[in-house]
C-alpha cells in the first residue's frame, strides 16, 4: 500500500518543493533525485506480484475524500475564472455542467463513497507505471538541459517561467500515477481533471497569443470529455450503487454500457481522436518537453488506457464497433496527414494521433487478441514516440528549424541525434522491431473480429510507410557540406536521450519478454485466455531482428574496396556533389525536397473529414448506449 | 514436401529461374517490339559481368543497404516458400523494400532521390492490395499460414476473383513495369536516368538483379497460390500472369504517379475490398 500511495504522493510533494525554488542548481538536483527515486520505485513495483492486494488505506478515507472534494471545487473555480477571462463562455458551461452533475452525485451517493477499494494494482497498471516512471522521468531530466537553453539562448522573449514549468511536470506525472493505480471512480476522475488542467497550464506556458489560444482549445475539449466522465459515474451509480472501475469491468454490458461508452467518450477526447485531434496538434506551441510528455507517457495514454481497460465491457456490442470505427478513421487520417507537412513535429504529432487511433481500435474490438496488440502498441509507441520528440527538440535547438527539409545530411553533422532519430523510427515503422509486430497483431485481431474493419489499417498502414521512410531519407542523404556540430547535446540531455534508445532498443530486443511477463498475464487475467503471435512466429521475428541488427555492423568495413565519385547530375559537376554547369553554361544549384503530396492530399481538409466522420460515429454510439 | 527442403530448392532454384524469367521477358518484349533480342540467358551474363566490374559509389556505405536489400528479399522468399505466416511475409518484404529505398536515399543524386521517392510511392499503391490479398486469402481459408493455404483443398480464385484481379494490378507495379515504372525505367536514356538505380554500379547492380530474380519467382508463387489445389494449372497460370505482365508493359506508356497512385488505390477498393465485403457477407 505505502508503495503505491509513495509513487503517487512522491511527485506531487516534488512538484510543490520545486514551485518554490528559483536557483537553478538546487532545482537540478531536485529533478535528479525526484527522477531516479521514482524511475527506481516503479522497477521496484514492476517486480511484485500482481494483481496485488493492497488492504485498507492508512489514513480515514472520508478525509481524503474531503481533500480531494475542496481541490477539485478550486481547480473548477479556477477554470471558471479562466474561462470568464478569456470570454470563452463553452468553458464557463461545461464547466458549470460538470460541478451540477458533481453536487448532484454527492447528493445521491452521500456518506456511501467511502465504500470498496480505492486503488487497485495489477499488470496493465504496472505496464502504465513503468512507462510513466521510465519515459516520464527521463523527460523530466531532458527538460533541465532543454529549458536552460531555450530561456538563455532560442527564446529569450519568452518570460522565466521554470519554477512553475517543473512544478507542472511533476505534478501532471503524479497525477498520471495515481490514474493508473485508482479503481475508485471519483479518485480516477480527480487525478483525470488535474492532467486537463496541468495540460492546459503547460501548452500556454509561453503565453503568446497562439499559445494561449491553442490552450484553451484543449482544456475545452477535455472539458467535454470530464463532463461525460461525470456523467458516467453517476449513471452508474445510480444503476448499481457501486463506485468501482473493476466493478464496472466485471459488470458486463448489460448494466455497464452506458457509463462505459461515457467513459469511452472521454477516452476519445483525451486521446486527441477524430473529432477531436486538433487540441493535440494545438498543443505543439509548447516547448518540446511539454509535446513529448503529452504524446508519450501521460495525458493521450491515460485516454487510452482507460478506453482498453473497459475493452472487456464494449466488446460484441455496437458501441465497441463504433468506438473502433472512430479509432480507424483517426488511423487513417492520422497518417494521410502526416504526409502533407515538412514541419518535424506535426509529422509526429500526426503520427501519435493515428498511432493512438490504433489502440482505439484494438479497445473497441476487445477480444483478448485485441487488447494484447494494443498494450504492446502503447508500450512501444510512448518509447520510441518520446525519443523521437526529445530529438525533434535537440535539433531544433541547433538548426533553429523544425523543418523535415532542413534535417538533410543529419548523419554527418549531428551523427549522435540522427542515429538516436532512426532508432526512434525504426522502432516506429520497421518490420521486425515494435510497432510493426503489434501491427501485425491488430490486423490478426481485426481480421477475426470484423474484417471490414481492416480497411482502415491497410491503407493507413501504407501512408505511414511513406512519411516515415522519406524522413529517414531525409536523415540519411548527403548533400550539402556541412560542418559538425561540436557540441550537440548538454549532460541532462543526453542521458535522457541514451536511456530511451537503450530502453526502445531493449523493448524490442526483448519483446517476446514484455509480452509473457507483463502483458499476456494481464490479458489471461481478464479474459481467461490470452492472445500471442505464436511461438513459431516469435521465433522468426527474432531470427529476422538480429538480420536487421547486424546492418550497422556493416559499417565496420566502411569504404573498402569502394572507388569514390561524383553522382550523376546530368552536366558537368562543380567541385563535388551539389552544382553543376547546366546546358546554358550557367553554374547550377542541385537541391533535393521530398515529396509532400500537396496536390492531392490538404491537411485541412482531412482535419474537417476527421471532424464530421468522428462526431457522426460518437452520435451513433451515444444513441445505441442509450437505447 | 518437408519445408526445409522447399527451402533449399528456393534458394538454389529460384535465382535461376528468376533469371531465365528475366530474359524470357527480354526476348518476348523485343519480338513485341520487332527485334532480335538476346539469348535467354543473357541477364546471366550481365550479372556475371557486373560482378567483375570495379566498385564505384558516390557514398562509401550506399552498398550496404543494398546488400542487406537481397538479404532481406531472399529472407522474404525463404519465409513464403517454408510455408510462414503471410503477414509476416509482406512486413519482411516491406523492410528489404525500404532498406533499397535507403540505399537511393544515400546516394544523393537527384535521379536516384527522384527514384526513391517515387519507389515509395509505388510501395504505398501496392501495399494495400498486398495486405488485403492475405486478409482475403485468410478469410477463405481461415489461416494465414502459407502451408495451411497451399493444403487448403479449395480453389482459392473461385471464392477471390476480384482480390486475385487487384493482386494481378498490384503485380504490374511491384515488377516495376509500365504504365507503373515510375521509379527505376530499363532504359537510362529517358528523363528519369535509371531512376532508383542510377548511382549504382558493378556488384551492388548485380545484386539488385539478382534480388529482383528472388523477387519475382516469390510473387509467381503467390499467384501460385491462388491456384494451389491444382499445381500444374497453378504453374501455368503463373507464367500466363506473368506474360500478362509484358504484355502491359509493352503496350502502355508511364502514367503521373498521381494516376498511378489513385488508380492503385480505387482498384484495391473496389476489387479488394469489394471481395471483402463478400466474403464477410458469406459468413
Amino acid at each position: 500500500m505505502t508503495f503505491v500511495l509513495t509513487l503517487v504522493l512522491v511527485p506531487f510533494l516534488a512538484g510543490l518543493v520545486l514551485l518554490c525554488l528559483r536557483a537553478d542548481w538546487l532545482r537540478r538536483w531536485v529533478v535528479i533525485t525526484v527522477t531516479a527515486a521514482v524511475c527506481a520505485w516503479s522497477i521496484a513495483l514492476a517486480c511484485q506480484p500482481a494483481p496485488m492486494d493492497l488492504g485498507d488505506l492508512p489514513v480515514s478515507r472520508h478525509g481524503l475524500n474531503l481533500g480531494m472534494m475542496i481541490v477539485e471545487a478550486l481547480m473548477g473555480l479556477y477554470i471558471l475564472w479562466v474561462g470568464l477571462r478569456a470570454r470563452h463562455f463553452l468553458i464557463v458551461a461545461l464547466m458549470l455542467a460538470q460541478g451540477a452533475v458533481m453536487v448532484w452525485f454527492e447528493g445521491l451517493a452521500g456518506a456511501d463513497v467511502n465504500a470498496g477499494h480505492a486503488l487497485f494494482v495489477d499488470k496493465f497498471s504496472i505496464i502504465m507505471a513503468l512507462i510513466n516512471g521510465l519515459v516520464g522521468g527521463g523527460i523530466c531530466l531532458y527538460a533541465l538541459g532543454y529549458m536552460r537553453e531555450y530561456h538563455t539562448e532560442a527564446h529569450r522573449d519568452v518570460p522565466d517561467r521554470r519554477p512553475l514549468f517543473f512544478a507542472l511536470l511533476f505534478v501532471f506525472m503524479g497525477a498520471m500515477f495515481g490514474l493508473v493505480f485508482a479503481d475508485d471512480l471519483p479518485w480516477l476522475f480527480f487525478f483525470w481533471e488535474i492532467t486537463t488542467l496541468c495540460s492546459f497550464l503547460l501548452i500556454g506556458y509561453t503565453q503568446t497569443a497562439e499559445a494561449r489560444k491553442n490552450a484553451l482549445r484543449a482544456l475545452v475539449m477535455n472539458l467535454a470529455g470530464g463532463l461525460t466522465f461525470a456523467l458516467a459515474i453517476v449513471c452508474f451509480y445510480r444503476d448499481t450503487h457501486s463506485l468501482g472501475l473493476q466493478a464496472m469491468i466485471h459488470s458486463g454490458h448489460a448494466v455497464a454500457l452506458l457509463p462505459a461508452a461515457l467513459l469511452c467518450f472521454a477516452g476519445i477526447t483525451k486521446a486527441a481522436q477524430c473529432p477531436f485531434s486538433s487540441w493535440l496538434l494545438g498543443a505543439m506551441v509548447a516547448p518540446t518537453p511539454v509535446s513529448a510528455l503529452l504524446h508519450s507517457s501521460t495525458m493521450v495514454k491515460a485516454g487510452v488506457y482507460l478506453i482498453l481497460r473497459l475493452a472487456p465491457v464494449i466488446t460484441g456490442t455496437t458501441v465497441g464497433m463504433m468506438v473502433a470505427s472512430v479509432g480507424g478513421v483517426t488511423f487513417l487520417i492520422g497518417s494521410l496527414a502526416a504526409i502533407t507537412t515538412p514541419e518535424a513535429k506535426r509529422v509526429l504529432a500526426w503520427s501519435t494521433v493515428a498511432n493512438l487511433g490504433l489502440v482505439v481500435l484494438c479497445g473497441g474490438i476487445g477480444t483478448s487478441q485485441a487488447v494484447w496488440a494494443g498494450v504492446l502498441l502503447i508500450i512501444f509507441h510512448a518509447v520510441a514516440k518520446c525519443l523521437l520528440f526529445l530529438c525533434v527538440g535537440v535539433v531544433e535547438h541547433k538548426l533553429h528549424s523544425r523543418n523535415i527539409e532542413d534535417m538533410s545530411g543529419l548523419v554527418l553533422y549531428m551523427p549522435r541525434v540522427a542515429v538516436m532519430m532512426l532508432i526512434g523510427m525504426a522502432g516506429m515503422s520497421l518490420a521486425p522491431f515494435g510497432m510493426l509486430i503489434s501491427k501485425w497483431a491488430v490486423l490478426r485481431a481485426v481480421v477475426d473480429a470484423c474484417p471490414l474493419l481492416s480497411v482502415f489499417i491497410v491503407f493507413g498502414s501504407a501512408a505511414t510507410l511513406f512519411f516515415w521512410v522519406k524522413w529517414m531519407g531525409k536523415l540519411v542523404e548527403v548533400v550539402r557540406p556541412q560542418t559538425r556540430v561540436i557540441h550537440e547535446i548538454s549532460l541532462d540531455e543526453s542521458v535522457a536521450l541514451y536511456g530511451l534508445s537503450v530502453v526502445t532498443f531493449l523493448a524490442c530486443l526483448f519483446f517476446p519478454l514484455l509480452s509473457t511477463q507483463l502483458v499476456e498475464p494481464y490479458v489471461a487475467g481478464v479474459y481467461g485466455r490470452s492472445g500471442s503471435l505464436g511461438q513459431g512466429n516469435i521465433i522468426i521475428m527474432v531470427i529476422m531482428m538480429m538480420l536487421v541488427m547486424l546492418f550497422p555492423f556493416s559499417f565496420l568495413s566502411r569504404g573498402r574496396g569502394v572507388k569514390l565519385v561524383d553522382p550523376y547530375l546530368g552536366g558537368a559537376n562543380v567541385q563535388g556533389s551539389s552544382r553543376f554547369t547546366g546546358s546554358g553554361g550557367a553554374v547550377e544549384n542541385m537541391t533535393l525536397q521530398n515529396y509532400y503530396m500537396g496536390s492531392v492530399l490538404n491537411e485541412a481538409w482531412l482535419s474537417r473529414v476527421a471532424v464530421a466522420g468522428g462526431v457522426g460515429l460518437l452520435a451513433v454510439m451515444i444513441v445505441f448506449a442509450i437505447l | 514436401m518437408n519445408p526445409w527442403l522447399r527451402l533449399i530448392l528456393y534458394l538454389v532454384a529460384a535465382p535461376v529461374a528468376g533469371g531465365l524469367l528475366a530474359g524470357w521477358d527480354r526476348r518476348v518484349s523485343a519480338r513485341m517490339q520487332s527485334r532480335r533480342g538476346p539469348p535467354i540467358l543473357q541477364p546471366f551474363y550481365d550479372v556475371l559481368k557486373l560482378w567483375q566490374k570495379q566498385n564505384l559509389a558516390v557514398c562509401p556505405s550506399q552498398n550496404y543497404y543494398v546488400l542487406f536489400f537481397l538479404l532481406l528479399v531472399i529472407f522474404t522468399g525463404a519465409l513464403f516458400f517454408a510455408g510462414s505466416d503471410l503477414l509476416l511475409v509482406i512486413f519482411a518484404l516491406t523492410t528489404a523494400s525500404i532498406f533499397f529505398v535507403l540505399g537511393a536515399y544515400k546516394a544523393s543524386s537527384p535521379f536516384s532521390f527522384i527514384g526513391a521517392e517515387r519507389e515509395l510511392i509505388q510501395m504505398m499503391a501496392y501495399e494495400p492490395m498486398v495486405l488485403l490479398t492475405a486478409i482475403g486469402m485468410y478469410m477463405a481459408t481461415k489461416t494465414f499460414y502459407v502451408h495451411e493455404i497451399a493444403g487448403h483443398g479449395g480453389m482459392l480464385v473461385l471464392a477471390l476473383p476480384g482480390v486475385f484481379l487487384g493482386f494481378v494490378f498490384m503485380l504490374e507495379i511491384k515488377f516495376r513495369k509500365s504504365p507503373f515504372d515510375l521509379s527505376s525505367s530499363h532504359h537510362a536514356h529517358q528523363e528519369l536516368v535509371r531512376g532508383i538505380t542510377t548511382e549504382f554500379s558493378g556488384r551492388a547492380l548485380a545484386m539488385i538483379e539478382v534480388a529482383h530474380w528472388y523477387e519475382s519467382v516469390f510473387l509467381l508463387g503467390w499467384v501460385w497460390l491462388f491456384f494451389a489445389s491444382s499445381p500444374v494449372l497453378g504453374v501455368v497460370m503463373a507464367l500466363v500472369v506473368y506474360g500478362f505482365v509484358v504484355l502491359v508493359d509493352n503496350v502502355f506508356a508511364r502514367l503521373k504517379w498521381q494516376t498511378a497512385l489513385a488508380s492503385a488505390w480505387a482498384v484495391t477498393a473496389v476489387l479488394g475490398f469489394g471481395n471483402i465485403i463478400v466474403l464477410s457477407l458469406q459468413r
